[in-house]
């Protein structure tokens, strides 16, 4: 026992191509959910911005770049992807580290948008939904957080524990769309 | 059924776990006395008409919505953080 070795939550599972659209697991390096503190958005968001360089997000919006984002989580939430949270957002903040509790994967292609259309009660279409706009949304039966973060490139988190759901339910739509040719 | 959540906007009714009406809300004192807790816990208005229900955005942002809808049309009226509705 004195030489485990971690398994990421898509194991085994991942990468899978169908069609036109893809799908692989991401590492997202540390995850820190931030809860601000009561009137102290102001303030977290200039430490946020001194200490990784990005804004606390506003609602349905992802602020930073691949290594470094902080997302929109729900209501009064965001989590912080990448860096380890610098002390100086726990003046402002509760911090939650929630690293290795979520499965993250990326989605990307042509139709990209016709696939996730089968599973999300929300219009993600490009029209509608850019680069740095974020959902928290039901992905099929599940809970999830959706954020486009390239041209044709969305990510994805569920639960961990729901890493199998999610690659089952992806593929299911990703043949669907690809059968209608 | 349609509900607009002040974080996320027009969403599927799916997305929302029904509460019931906002009276949570307005929690009596302690002690009002049994004749008001008698009625917060156990007595409700059943209104043909515009009622105020307590919503949480479960599969979407957690946040407690308290919607004002028509029982009669299903119109949605209007909603609000249930955090605002209180202060």
């Amino acid at each position: 026992m004195d030489k485990l070795s971690a398994n990421t939550p898509c194991e085994g599972l991942l990468p899978l191509t169908v069609g036109s659209v893809n799908l692989t697991e991401e590492d997202p390096g540390a995850m820190t959910s931030i809860a601000p503190y009561k009137g102290r958005v102001k303030d977290l968001s200039a430490a946020l911005k001194a200490a990784h360089g990005m804004t606390y997000p506003a609602a349905n919006r992802a602020t930073g770049k691949a290594g470094a984002r902080a997302v929109w989580f729900g209501h009064a939430q965001a989590m912080l992807m990448g860096p380890a949270p610098d002390a100086s957002l726990a003046e402002h903040a509760a911090l939650v580290d929630q690293s290795d509790a979520w499965a993250v994967v990326r989605l990307e292609g042509d139709g990209v948008e016709d696939v996730l259309a089968r599973l999300v009660p929300v219009d993600l279409r490009p029209a509608q939904f850019k680069r740095g706009h974020t959902v928290r949304s039901l992905l099929f039966h599940m809970s999830a957080s959706i954020t486009k973060v390239g041209e044709k490139t969305f990510q994805i988190m569920v639960f961990r524990s729901m890493a199998e759901t999610l690659v089952h339910d992806l593929k299911t739509a990703m043949e669907g769309v690809a059968a209608r040719g | 059924m349609r509900i607009t959540c002040p974080h996320c906007g027009e969403r599927d009714r799916r997305e929302f776990y029904y509460r019931g009406a906002a009276v949570d809300l307005d929690r009596p004192a302690p002690d009002a006395g049994e004749e008001a807790w008698d009625n917060f816990v156990y007595l409700r208005e059943n209104p043909a008409g515009v009622t105020r229900d307590l919503w949480y955005h479960e599969s979407g942002c957690g946040a407690w919505v308290v919607v004002t809808r028509n029982t009669v049309t299903h119109e949605v009226l209007g909603s609000e953080l249930a955090s605002e509705a209180r202060s």
